[in-house]
């Protein structure tokens, strides 16, 4: 390690008081001079702030997307950088095996569960090569460990042969990956099985013991026309009672589902492809109701984000079992939208029929109207409850790998004896609440906080909250909620604002303040 | 003989009546430019050039064609006359920059100025129209330097300008090109070697100086299109002041090309023998500063179309009043005559009336496209001149394309009204026709204008550039949907529009899994959304036209007109879009489904 080394640049910055975000900088520093935020980099040459716009481009970085290997191939200094630390890191873990661990297993999962590495360090000479990794230690003038050359012998750490994945052990053999029986993994039965069903967007498996799972497949998970129709298929699956008689909504990606497709969306809105919209929003709740209604169990899996849609789905499962680490939020606002595939309504029940709720129905839905409106979202499966994201009883699993066979064993469970939820009716203030929300709003209007467009979106969201009109005495079904989703929803499509936001998003991937 | 007449009527109508053109007023540096008066009057001097000047040389120049003799090229008799006094006009100045001599007048002024020499004399208006290209392209992109020795005598009309593209192996695939461009050892400039292809105005006695620009390869360029650079390259040598003229460069005529049409237009091969030329904009992003005068130039193609099918129906119009032949069906009409005159018939008439109905509603189009470009070259809100681009953009090829099309179909209809007499050269149907040609393949074929739209315009930034067009429709829809004077017309209209947009849905769509399928749609596509466009186009002037005619005295004619050929428009060729719909939703499987071996 050569770290012990004062730099003059360092010391001057702590000197100066440049010690990071919470001193006047650091090597990047916020100027908020010219009114507006600019983010500014400090030039190690001159030790000037300047603007920093300019995205780094190197040949190495667009190599990444053919795997790491390409990146260390490529003659920059990143691929250099790249290089010189992997030949560093994966060679020192290649020769700790089996001095700290019995199997390369164990230093794979430690460095992704506790690190939070995307792959282990044996996985990553897998796509290497460990026969090129070897070769550019020996190039380096290096050694190549043990355990390394034995993985150039046998050709690589991992392999999967017949649907079995194996791993090679200290002595140079390969191993069968034994799992635990609390650990379920859709990838090791897509190894084994052909789906169910299977389109463009989603998949069927079947996951034993007559439980059917669905898998998004879609682009980062995005909710389309079809995974509703996988939906569909899924409930004609199911609802027959043999052989599948239980559905777990899960997949493995690193999120969940973060929401409809919003590039299909707006395509169809720049063109003014209205009546199709509408029609997908009604097609969506229909979706999503009868998946409340089927006459068997649902149970949601999520990890990672669960947003809009992807949130939707989980409120109209009979029982979620969340990965801990579960971020889960309705962020419709967000892009000048509401949530349209029943959110509002279920929130509102949820909100309205909460025994644990102080107070009348006012407080309850100022609670609703404010998760929804703030586009707040849970942080943890734990705090998801509080949202009411999450009811009380629903589970929560905190090793990532059990999540399926926790899901599963809560979907099995409430097989005997289920009935499908019963419709729910509410009551609901109307005009008086409304006046009340959106009174609020123009006050956080008048004082910055909120936007021109913040104010449009969120009168939208008190109509629907609020039962747009209606009287207390006049009970609204889930079907009347969920026309004011829809009536509501295409109002906001209309306007320029939401158009600005959806594009602002894709564009950028930030949410525009207008 | 044919003839020509400005349609100084129709398009004022447009200009002011229904585009409220005098707008561009309000913009910074076009103050008091786009007067009403202002503009009528320089469009009825160039009227008046492109009738008494240019239209006389169009048929005996086609006849007697350009002229090659050792490495000199010579253009027909009256063709140096006549751009003496074009540049006396001062027309070569007309949107220049001010900066460098022009006028900086509206880009709009640059539409109806093609539209009419087009008409009158398409061969000439290649000559100035492919200076003002480069002009454009050099305002744009190259350094000052360059622009102070070159543009002003450009602009002032003592040389000419070329885009040297196309080369033996390439035209449409700029990446294949192999001229090179070497670094000069005394370190003025890059020699550039290699020999061009199809070079409009490439050679020709009309200027004393010919400026090229000139796509090449660096040394250390790249492959493909992200390794072209472009050059200025002179004919002949220039003082670095731009004031004196020097040694002639290595730059030759080989020889002209014998073709169909254009036959005035000298279309040369150019020999550049390590030739003096200078980097115009960044090395390796030539095609991007060639860019700005490809759009430029393919909307003036669009244009040149629009010209050409005006004067083809104008001559039309004239031989079926004049010619008499047999009785109408319906009875004589013509009692003092020997026979009727031919405009009696229905079916001559559709000739007629589908030239006059995409000639009007073209014209509309066009020049709201111009307006869009001065919006965005001098708008002060970004974001105006942001969605003013976009819809340009989205416009460009459509207007290239479909009214290139419409330019030769619409010409052959009315060299139909002639008869026999249409097929002979004196009378000048036939020059239209084959001039109109062209049109439709160079500056990027139809089928290429197509796949940009439905390839690079439809998917760009999710559809942000068809917003600028769907949803000013879409309001213009809803906004009408209950006024029952528009109902014969706005029902149709609205429901091609849908179709429209269901196309648009169905290839974006489609298109991202399988390109073929967008590929396969992309002429019908095109087809059907100049159709609607124009239709948009007819609803907004049948609005003004129903609104003044009441009180129009004498013009009560002139907006019935309007009103009846309008009605033509949505009856007669708006349905084209049922088909339309129908092969575009049928896909692409029949067109892939043969084996090469099957053809």
């Amino acid at each position: 390690m050569r770290g012990d080394r004062e730099h003059p640049m360092i010391a001057e910055m702590i000197e100066t008081g440049y010690t990071g975000r919470k001193g006047k900088g650091g090597f990047y520093r916020l100027n908020r001079d010219g009114g507006k935020k600019v983010k500014e980099a400090k030039s190690l040459q001159t030790g000037d702030y300047a603007p920093a716009n300019r995205k780094v481009q190197m040949k190495s970085i667009s190599a990444g997307r053919k795997g790491i290997g390409a990146v260390i191939a490529t003659d920059d200094k990143g691929g250099a950088y790249a290089k010189a630390t992997l030949l560093d890191v994966l060679s020192y873990s290649a020769a700790l095996v089996p001095e700290i661990a019995d199997t390369i297993l164990g230093v794979d999962d430690a460095m992704k569960w506790g690190y939070a590495w995307k792959k282990g360090p044996f996985e990553m000479i897998d796509d290497i090569g460990a026969d090129v990794f070897a070769g550019l230690l020996k190039e380096a003038g290096r050694d190549v460990p043990p355990l390394l050359q034995k993985a150039v012998e046998a050709g690589s750490f991992y392999k999967i042969e017949d649907g079995t994945r194996y791993y090679l052990d200290t002595d140079g053999k390969w191993q069968q990956i034994e799992r635990p029986d609390s650990v379920l993994l859709l990838s090791d039965i897509k190894l084994k099985s052909e789906p169910v069903e299977k389109n463009g967007s989603a998949c069927l498996w079947d996951i034993g013991d007559g439980v059917l799972c669905l898998e998004f497949t879609s682009k980062m998970n995005s909710i389309d026309e079809g995974i509703m129709k996988m939906i569909g298929k899924a409930i004609q699956h199911c609802s027959k009672g043999d052989p599948y008689k239980a559905l777990v909504v899960y997949n493995e990606g690193s999120n969940f589902s973060v929401g409809a497709n919003l590039g299909v969306a707006l395509f169809a809105l720049n063109i003014a492809l209205y009546p199709q919209i509408e029609q997908s929003v009604a097609g969506g709740q229909a979706t999503y109701k009868a998946l409340k209604h089927a006459p068997f169990p649902v149970v949601g899996a999520p990890s990672g984000m669960a947003l809009g849609g992807g949130c939707e789905i989980l409120l109209h499962c009979d029982s979620v079992q969340a990965h801990a680490e579960s971020y889960i939020g309705l962020v419709e606002v967000g892009v000048g939208l509401i949530p349209g595939w029943g959110g509002c309504k279920e929130m509102v029940q949820r909100h309205i029929t909460n025994k644990k709720r102080a107070g009348g129905a006012m407080p309850a839905l100022q609670r609703a109207f404010q998760t929804i409106g703030m586009a707040e979202v849970a942080k943890s499966a734990d705090e998801a409850k509080s949202a009411l994201f999450l009811r009380a009883e629903d589970g929560i699993t905190m090793n990532r790998d059990r999540l399926l066979a926790d899901a599963k064993a809560k979907a099995l469970s409430m097989v005997e004896g289920y009935t499908s939820p019963e419709p729910i009716e509410v009551n609901l203030p109307g005009e008086s609440a409304q006046l009340l929300f959106d009174q609020a709003v123009s006050g956080f209007h008048a004082s910055g906080k909120a936007t021109a467009h913040d104010v449009t979106v969120s009168a939208a969201l008190s109509a629907v909250l609020t039962g747009d009109g209606t009287d207390i005495t006049e009970t609204l079904t889930e079907d009347d909620l969920l026309k004011l989703e829809v009536k509501h929803f295409m109002n906001l499509v209309r306007t320029e604002g939401t158009v600005a936001r959806i594009e602002h998003m894709l564009e950028t991937g930030r949410p525009l303040r207008n | 003989m044919p003839s020509y007449k400005t349609p100084q009527e129709d398009i004022s109508f447009v200009l002011h009546e229904v585009l409220n053109a005098e707008q561009l007023n309000d913009l910074p540096g076009y103050e008091g430019m786009a007067d009403r008066d202002t503009m009528d009057a320089i469009i009825e001097a160039a009227g008046k050039m492109a009738e008494e000047v240019l239209q006389p040389l169009n048929l005996p120049a086609d006849a007697e064609g350009c002229h090659y003799e050792n490495g000199i090229v010579r253009t027909p008799k009256g063709f140096k006359e006549a751009y003496d006094q074009w540049v006396e006009g001062g027309w070569t100045s007309l949107s220049a920059e001010e900066d460098y001599g022009g006028s900086g007048m509206p880009h709009l002024y640059k539409f109806v100025l093609d539209e009419i020499v087009s008409a009158a004399n398409t061969s000439f208006g290649m000559y100035p129209g492919l200076t003002h290209g480069a002009v454009e392209a050099m305002q744009a992109h190259a350094s000052e330097e360059l622009k102070q020795r070159f543009l002003p005598k450009m602009i002032d009309g003592s040389w000419g300008g070329t885009m040297c593209l196309t080369e033996a192996q390439c035209g449409t695939d700029l990446g294949l090109i192999r001229t090179k461009a070497v670094p000069r050892e005394d370190g003025d400039g890059y020699d550039i070697s290699g020999q061009k292809i199809f070079i409009s105005a490439g050679e020709h006695d009309l200027t004393e100086n010919i400026i090229h620009l000139v796509l090449a390869k660096l040394p250390d360029a790249p492959e493909g299109v992200r390794g072209i650079s472009l050059f200025v390259v002179p004919k002949i040598k220039v003082s670095e002041d731009g004031s004196e003229l020097g040694a002639r460069n290595g730059v030759s005529c080989g020889s002209i090309e014998h073709k169909m049409g254009i036959k005035a237009s000298a279309t040369c091969v150019m020999n550049f023998d390590e030739a003096q030329g200078w980097l115009v904009g960044e090395a390796h992003k030539g095609l991007r500063a060639m860019f700005v005068m490809m759009n430029a130039a393919r909307l003036s193609v669009g244009m040149q179309g629009l010209g050409l099918a005006e004067v083809a129906y104008q001559n039309a119009v004239d031989y079926a009043v004049d010619r008499v032949q047999g009785r109408s069906l319906t009875g004589t009409k013509a009692k003092d005559k020997a026979a009727d005159p031919i405009i009696v018939h229905p079916d001559v008439r559709k000739n007629l009336m589908t030239a006059k109905a995409f000639n009007e509603g073209a014209r509309a189009l066009a020049y709201w496209t111009g307006i869009q470009i001065d919006t965005y070259s001098k708008h002060a809100d970004p974001k105006v001149r942001q969605e003013a681009e976009d819809l340009v953009a989205l416009l460009t090829p459509v207007i290239k394309g479909y009214f290139t099309d419409m330019a030769t179909s619409t010409a052959i209809m009315q060299q139909q009204v002639y008869g026999g007499h249409g097929y002979i050269h004196e009378w000048g149907m036939e020059q239209f026709v084959r001039d109109a040609r062209i049109t439709q393949i160079y500056e990027g074929a139809n089928g290429i204008q197509a796949l940009d739209l439905v390839g690079r315009k439809m998917p760009a930034h999710f559809g942000r550039y068809l917003r600028r067009f769907f949803h000013p429709v879409q309001k213009f829809i809803e906004d009408n949907m209950n006024n029952p004077e528009l109902a014969t017309m706005l029902f149709p209209f609205a429901k091609a529009f849908g179709k429209l947009q269901q196309s648009t849905a169905l290839i974006a769509q489609k298109g991202m899994k399988n390109p073929d399928e967008a590929g396969a749609a992309s002429t019908d596509y095109m087809r059907m959304f100049g159709l609607v466009a124009l239709g948009y186009m007819w609803l907004q002037m049948v609005q003004v036209a129903m609104e003044k005619k009441p009180d129009a005295n004498g013009r009560a004619k002139f907006y019935d007109g309007k009103i009846k050929t309008a009605q033509f428009f949505f009856d007669k060729m708006l349905p084209e879009t049922d088909a339309l719909f129908k092969t575009i939703m049928a896909g692409g499987d029949t067109l892939m489904a043969l084996d090469e071996d099957q053809f």
